[in-house]
């Protein structure tokens, strides 16, 4: 391999996390020179680990013309470098006895392996090794977009719902970069050179554009070490200027159909929201958490009860809030309409759910409910060291720091009755609404025009 | 994703079929009623795993009732003692506990996660109890939730990938009961009286596991146990899943207006004890089971670009679970991806995993037993397998020292007595809504 062996580079080490933490150091952090971020949290339970390289890249930095090019070079980094042919990281991680994979989102792009302990400076050395030499032929670059054409049509182009939640964020956003798809629309794919994939490789992948996250049985220090051994010599690079893309405002709502063979309709409404970015400030952003979790937290959530159980409106129906991210937010609520029911009783029922919180508030108990919740899942999740990996990084790649989760915990914890009676009257107006509606089309029809589709 | 769903289907199955870690003390012992019980002491997190298997999955729906089982499981939380179903939501949510669990063919399983420390335990722990021994069944629910579940139905039967594996079911099993599979009729047939027998002919001591995981003393999880079987049904149904006959082979094609067919190809495969587990599994994960570095990956998606996925599974059931090849490719390049998918599975009859491809299935079974067994939900998931099918307690110690043995020779064998062409079934679904042409990577 062509990366560098020979020296170890001398850098600080900046254990961030000691000082504003008072139980543990635990994670470890750290920056190379180069501007490579490194967290290491030591889980001794099992002789097994994580390791995860975390790309500040997404489907929000790419531009028209070349949706889902984030995505493809993702696949692509699994097809060889200067020293590796295509195809071997895989094989030499699966003879470790471990598991890879990698997947890409809006904000960020993420490879991980899951080895015994033992190999952890293997599987450090391989990411280093893709993260500078990724070397592939124009010849498997012409396969894999077929592959990933072929993900596209298994994961939206024939599941209705997720071509609703496609044209739900198309029609939410106009100017910001949400509004496209992930795997890119598939005139995009039609059109993607190998070229595209490289171009996107040499302006991202740079190791001030990423953060390693290990999670296992390691010693914080003997995985900084084995980091700088193999990335040690990589240089930093300039990054494109980012500029943060603002939504203009939205003057009245917006509707989208989507027909595509099914049997039931289905009703996606997606209102604008506020992110968080100022983890102390944004208390809108508990606030809208807790409203989601008190609209569909658990099975005895008020979506559930009242419009799935009792009104029987739906046969399914939810809520969904995130309110992190680098970009822009969204609150959405979905359902199915029952026999007899249509998709303006389900959009009716589920305003009216809010609108009850608008006007009536939570009860003290929905609201202790929804704590002990958060609190116990803050105990489940250290039993998956995938899962706590992923916290870091997603955390990190986002913008914040794994250190945060504990004061937003904390935050949310601090939300009040009245705090969520406030943000189901100051988000919910239609003036901010757009709505996607599944109209189902017969299975028996003839072979329809392609919905999202390529023409060759 | 880069990977996919499927694949992680077929890992688990593999994973199932068993990576073991030495010394991973499994703790046996029965309750005064004869339920067994299984249990894994670990203080590491405060947390406690419960898990309860029956031998009550839908291979013991009667005929023309499919769904009988399922309804049951489901409407387990739908009301138990003087608790109704939204008191029963509420206090699980309360004490922070997670009820999980379902129906497979063989069984029905229902799981508890619950904070360690004494109220939120107590709490979810008596939640728990009263779940299983107190069921009311109340019939208005029973009614809304067929209604539901006729709807789900009605919208799955216009996906390809529902109608493939459906289609694919019934192809190999017939009238088997592994073959019984839910329709708006016998949706309808299930009444509240039935529900109420299946409950009491199946989820009783005699047909019971207990599995527990997690930060428990003996003495606490002795006591758990006993609360638990203490107030089961006793004795019940004296069924079991008759032998599974062998497929015919046949060749089914769907239309669709999907962009993508569906293609599931396969045959009756294995039981949980079977003299050709071990071959037949390791073997697979060469032919199809190991994700990217599995020759069905690397001949449909690597070479070709033909599919996202592309895998093979054995799955191991009482009887013989189903053997299955699967794959999605848009509709254009259906015929040329089955001669892909038939050649390989040709050749890996005739000639076997090459020496490389074994050590390499070896390499991966041996040195990841320990990552299989790292978080208390995964040892769970082993220990209850272990339990429900009474599998020997060193069980995951066997194996991979069974693996370690295997040759080629044992592994073609297997393939060639076990996986013969007059019994695949063949289907395809949809790919009538593709419009493009087969792609130059194809050629």
């Amino acid at each position: 391999m062509k990366h560098g062996r020979v020296s170890v580079v001398l850098s600080v080490a900046v254990v961030a996390g000691s000082l504003s933490l008072p139980a543990s150091a635990n994670p470890f952090e750290t920056t190379l020179d180069n501007g490579l971020k490194v967290v290491v949290k030591e889980d001794r339970r099992a002789p097994s680990v994580v390791n995860m390289v975390w790309y500040r890249v997404g489907a929000i930095d790419e531009i028209d013309g070349s949706t889902g090019v984030a995505h493809v070079l993702e696949h692509m980094m699994f097809k060889g470098t200067d020293s590796l042919p295509a195809g071997e990281f895989n094989k030499r991680v699966a003879g470790m006895g471990g598991k890879d994979n990698a997947f890409t989102s809006r904000d960020y792009t993420a490879y991980f392996q899951q080895v015994p302990a033992a190999r952890i400076g293997d599987v450090i050395a391989l990411e280093a090794d893709r993260m500078r030499h990724l070397n592939f032929s124009d010849d498997d670059f012409a396969k894999e977009i077929e592959v990933v054409k072929e993900e596209r049509r298994l994961r939206t182009d024939d599941k209705p719902h997720s071509l609703v939640y496609e044209q739900l964020m198309a029609t939410a956003f106009v100017a910001h970069p949400y509004r496209r798809p992930v795997i890119g629309w598939m005139t995009d794919l039609d059109r993607m050179k190998a070229d595209d994939a490289r171009d996107w490789y040499a302006t991202w992948y740079a190791p001030n554009n990423a953060t390693v996250v290990v999670v296992g049985d390691v010693d914080h220090e003997e995985i900084f070490a084995k980091v700088r051994e193999a990335f040690g010599d990589f240089k930093a690079e300039a990054l494109p200027d980012r500029r943060e893309i603002v939504e203009p405002a939205q003057a009245g709502p917006r509707r989208s159909v989507v027909r595509a063979p099914a049997e039931l309709p289905y009703v996606a409404m997606a209102w604008r929201a506020p992110t968080l970015r100022d983890i102390d400030k944004d208390r809108d952003v508990y606030a809208l958490q807790v409203l989601a979790a008190v609209l569909d937290g658990h099975e005895g959530a008020r979506i559930p009860k009242h419009v799935v159980r009792g009104s029987q409106v739906a046969v399914s129906a939810g809520a969904g809030y995130d309110g992190t991210g680098r970009g822009e937010s969204v609150f959405i609520v979905d359902g199915t309409p029952s026999q007899g029911k249509t998709v303006a009783d389900v959009e009716a029922a589920l305003v009216a759910e809010i609108a009850r919180v608008r006007d009536e508030g939570i009860s003290d108990a929905e609201l202790s409910r929804v704590k002990a919740q958060v609190i116990a899942g803050q105990v489940y999740k250290r039993d998956s060291l995938m899962g706590q990996a992923m916290e870091i990084g997603a955390m990190d790649a986002i913008g914040m720091s794994w250190q945060d989760d504990e004061r937003m915990i904390e935050m949310l914890r601090s939300v009040t009755a009245e705090e969520v009676k406030a943000v189901a009257g100051r988000y919910f107006s239609d003036d901010s609404l757009s709505v996607a509606v599944l109209e189902p089309q017969p299975v028996e029809n003839k072979p329809r025009t392609r919905l999202a589709g390529a023409r060759h | 994703m880069q990977k996919l769903s499927t694949f992680l289907i077929a890992l688990t199955f593999v994973l199932l079929s068993g990576m073991a870690r030495a010394g991973l003390d499994i703790q046996l012992w029965t309750t005064p009623e004869g339920a067994r019980v299984y249990f894994v002491q670990t203080d590491a997190l405060p947390i406690l795993d419960v898990q309860v298997d029956f031998a009550a999955g839908s291979a013991f729906d009667p005929a023309g009732k499919a769904s009988l089982a399922s309804f049951t499981r489901g409407l387990l939380d739908s009301g138990a003692g003087e608790l109704d179903e939204d008191a029963i939501a509420n206090r699980l949510a309360d004490v922070g506990a997670q009820m999980g669990g379902g129906v497979d063919d063989d069984r029905a399983s229902v799981s508890l996660r619950t904070l360690s420390s004494k109220a939120e335990r107590d709490g979810a722990v008596n939640l728990l109890v009263t779940l299983l021994q107190q069921p009311t069944f109340p019939a208005a629910v029973l009614e809304r939730e067929k209604k539901r579940a006729v709807a789900d139905l009605q919208q799955a039967l216009t996906q390809p990938g529902t109608i493939a594996s459906r289609r694919f079911t019934e192809a190999i099993y017939g009238t088997h009961p592994y073959g019984r599979l839910a329709t708006a009729a016998s949706i309808d047939e299930v009444s509240r009286e039935d529900v109420v027998g299946f409950y009491k002919t199946h989820y009783t001591v005699e047909r019971s596991s207990i599995s527990m995981v997690g930060d428990l003393s003996r003495s606490e999880a002795e006591a758990l146990a006993a609360r638990i079987s203490a107030g089961l049904p006793r004795g019940g149904a004296d069924d079991g899943i008759p032998p599974v006959p062998m497929s015919a082979a046949a060749d089914i094609r769907v239309p669709h207006p999907s962009a993508q067919a569906h293609i599931m190809i396969g045959m009756p495969g294995i039981k949980r004890e079977d003299p050709d587990y071990y071959p037949l599994l390791i073997g697979n994960y060469v032919l199809g089971g190991g994700g990217f570095v599995s020759r069905l990956m690397e001949e449909v998606r690597e070479k070709r670009g033909y599919a996202y996925s592309a895998y093979s599974y054995f799955a191991p059931q009482q009887e013989a679970g189903p053997f299955q090849i699967g794959l999605q490719t848009k509709g254009s390049q259906v015929d040329d991806a089955l001669a892909v998918v038939a050649q390989t599975l040709k050749d890996f009859i005739a000639d076997g995993p090459t020496e490389e491809e074994l050590a390499a299935a070896r390499d991966y079974t041996i040195n990841g037993f320990g990552l299989r067994l790292d978080s208390n939900r995964k040892v769970l998931g082993y220990v209850a397998v272990i339990g429900f099918y009474q599998l020997p307690l060193d069980w995951l110690d066997q194996y991979p020292q069974r693996v370690a043995e295997l040759t080629v020779a044992q592994v073609r064998d297997a393939f060639q007595r076990r996986v013969k062409p007059e019994h695949l079934v063949r289907v395809v679904v949809g790919g009538d809504g593709d419009t493009t042409q087969a792609t130059a990577a194809a050629q």
